[in-house]
């Protein structure tokens, strides 16, 4: 069945509250407007105004609301509307959702799903279009998926509304009406574990999100140049399937890893470091990280998509590997 | 070693209210001292002492499905709820036998079996807490109300406005209360807002809102029964309770920016020492009978530090226990994750 990545999403969202009593959606413009972009479409005809919650225009309490609902019986699934207002809800995140489990002990958890979405590509400027999976990345305690694919998208979510853990899902904003030929009913792919993509034998591209379509369309380019790539596609960065990756870093010797965040300390960035310091011996260039510059982004189409990885720098660089 | 309480009454008597506000002065009397003799660990302290009538008489007016936060300064407002002292001594000394397996510490100490959804090191951060068990107490019908204590300082904070809007929104059977013992740190309340008559701001949203004067117990439990029961049926509210912090805002604050006259003025404000005379002026207990009850409280908590000092540190090996649901594998140690890199060939 044909169905776009915000389809998937919707249907994900509809199934679980079918199935659990105890999710219920909050944030804004979730009910009545059906979502920024459309994701939560219609669910408040289906499911109810008390299960589809339209909040004041308040991020931290909204996260803080949903943890407080996830440790005392709800299955919480927030929504903040752009992923750059996650500096908003930091505190309930990081220190609260984050750590909750640890600091009492192992007492309870906070099973909440906080869904947001990021990156570019609408010209939505600087406050609207950035890839912040790194601050979640570097918080113990919280899951993060990002979702590259139709499947994925459904999957990947009703999956994290059956973690014990606060799980943060950032959907690409870029991939919404994305289409694909998708069978739900199939079984599921395993929760943190990568994909493979694509095999080759030349080159290794990490990626994830949007960017796993780039590389694979720079794979296409670099195959018509002789050269190989095999794409993994993280799917979720928290639990990260390194074991999926060193096998094909130590096959191949050549690993590129592809991001959309700023390029220092980012996702690119932890895992050039941890295939450099685990595979140094099978590496024969260094590891390369494609990544987002580390400059704002601008509502210039031109200088917004200049600023993140893009197939042809994602080939060219491949490219002068061997050159 | 439960205490056999002497004095028998209801829940809100006031024989019961002094006893239990007295376990709370006894406690916090004590819980500085492990520290201080360098038998445990926990640095961040931060005593109750003057606050006792705010913890004792709210927690009079919950019952038992109901939850709540607490502040970085909540140990009276957990043991007014039931704790076990001796657990709680434990978990601000960082043991196995604590609360919270000697993780929590003071500031992060949580008891589900006891409602207490956890104390918080950032100001208000409990705060929306409170909204989120009110929500679910909602949706599940459980009858449960759920009450965020926290600190004048949190007055500053944007979360509290937010939650309280929330709460009326929807009409969540929440309660704020506001312990204002006249101090952030050390920054008193007139000197951090205009309005001091901080109940006023939850009129605006639409909540219930009184200040009470925390001297006199009863009258705490009194508002706090009103706010409470009608937050029970739908209309949260906020309950400001008026008191004054006897000592510095943390264990080596000795509080150089109030003077020794304010101090003195302040500490005349002791709802303990009001309970007392009042229970003697009715001629309701001897001072006799007073003194009797002060020393097996007193004993109970001087058993506590005992109870602490002969209680192990949790072992290495819970270090990585928690972080996930205990059905996930726990994180990679670093030192694992080395030997495995320096092993190579």
């Amino acid at each position: 069945m044909e169905m776009t990545y915000r389809d998937a999403l919707r249907q994900a969202l509809a199934d679980a509250m079918r199935d659990d009593p105890d999710v219920v959606i909050m944030g804004e413009e979730v009910g009545r407007y059906g979502g920024a972009y459309g994701v939560t479409k219609d669910l408040i005809r289906d499911f109810g105004p008390d299960r589809v919650i339209d909040t004041p225009i308040s991020e931290p309490a909204i996260v803080g609301a949903a943890v407080g609902a996830a440790m005392t019986g709800l299955r919480p699934v927030a929504e903040l509307m752009y992923v750059d207002f996650i500096g908003m809800t930091m505190d309930q995140l990081a220190n609260q959702a984050a750590k909750i489990r640890y600091m009492f002990g192992g007492q309870i958890g906070v099973p909440m799903v906080l869904r947001t979405q990021g990156g570019t590509g609408r010209s939505a400027g600087a406050q609207h279009s950035q890839s912040l999976e790194a601050y979640v990345m570097h918080t113990p305690g919280l899951r993060l998926a990002m979702p590259a694919t139709v499947a994925d998208a459904y999957h990947l979510l009703r999956q994290a509304l059956t973690k014990p853990d606060p799980v943060v899902f950032i959907e690409h904003k870029a991939l919404y009406t994305m289409k694909e030929d998708v069978d739900l009913s199939a079984p599921a792919p395993e929760w943190g574990k990568a994909a493979v993509r694509r095999m080759g034998d030349d080159l290794v591209i990490v990626t994830y999100s949007r960017q796993l379509h780039y590389a694979l369309d720079a794979a296409k380019t670099l195959s018509a140049q002789g050269i190989e790539a095999t794409v993994i596609d993280l799917r979720t960065l928290n639990p990260l399937d390194f074991d999926t990756i060193r096998p094909h870093v130590e096959r191949v010797g050549r690993v590129m890893v592809v991001s959309e965040g700023a390029m220092t300390c980012g996702v690119a960035a932890e895992l050039a470091a941890r295939i450099t310091e685990e595979c140094f011996d099978f590496l024969h260039d260094p590891v390369l990280r494609v990544a987002g510059e580390d400059i704002p982004i601008s509502v210039s189409t031109q200088l917004e998509s200049g600023s993140v990885p893009g197939p042809k720098l994602i080939a060219e660089t491949a490219g002068r590997l061997f050159a | 070693m439960t205490l056999q309480h002497p004095i028998p009454g209801s829940n809100t008597d006031l024989h019961r209210l002094y006893q239990e506000m007295r376990r709370v002065r006894s406690f916090e009397e004590r819980v500085g001292e492990l520290f201080v003799r360098g038998q445990t660990a926990g640095s961040m302290l931060h005593l109750s002492i003057g606050e006792e009538s705010a913890a004792v008489g709210v927690c009079a007016a919950m019952q038992p499905q109901d939850t709540f936060t607490t502040h970085h300064r909540g140990h009276g407002i957990f043991l007014a709820r039931g704790a076990d002292p001796a657990r709680m001594m434990a978990e601000i000394g960082g043991k196995e036998a604590g609360y919270c397996h000697g993780k929590g510490g003071s500031m992060h100490i949580a008891d589900m079996g006891l409602g207490h959804l956890g104390a918080n090191a950032i100001v208000g951060g409990g705060i929306p807490t409170v909204v989120g068990a009110g929500l679910a107490a909602k949706h599940k019908k459980t009858g449960a109300v759920s009450v965020a204590f926290f600190g004048d300082g949190a007055t500053g904070q944007g979360i509290l406005y937010e939650s309280m809007n929330m709460a009326a929104l929807w009409g969540l059977p929440v309660v704020f209360c506001c312990i204002n013992n006249q101090y952030g740190m050390g920054t008193r309340i007139d000197q951090a807002t205009a309005n001091t008559r901080l109940h006023e701001r939850a009129l605006a949203f639409g909540l219930n809102g009184e200040t009470v004067d925390g001297l006199d117990v009863e009258s705490v439990a009194a508002a706090a029964r009103r706010i409470v029961d009608a937050a029970r049926a739908g209309k949260p509210g906020f309950l400001a309770v008026d008191c004054y912090r006897f000592y510095g805002h943390a264990r080596k604050d000795k509080s150089p920016y109030r003077d020794a006259a304010e101090e003195e003025a302040g500490r005349q404000k002791d709802p303990v020492a009001h309970a007392r005379a009042r229970l003697i002026a009715a001629g309701l207990v001897t001072a006799a009978d007073l003194d009797r009850l002060d020393a097996a409280i007193d004993a109970e908590m001087d058993a506590t530090i005992d109870f602490t000092i002969a209680q192990a540190e949790p072992p290495l090996s819970s270090m990585f226990r928690d972080v996930y649901d205990p059905s996930e594998p726990e994180p990679e140690p670093v030192r694992t994750r080395l030997d495995r890199v320096l092993a190579r060939e």
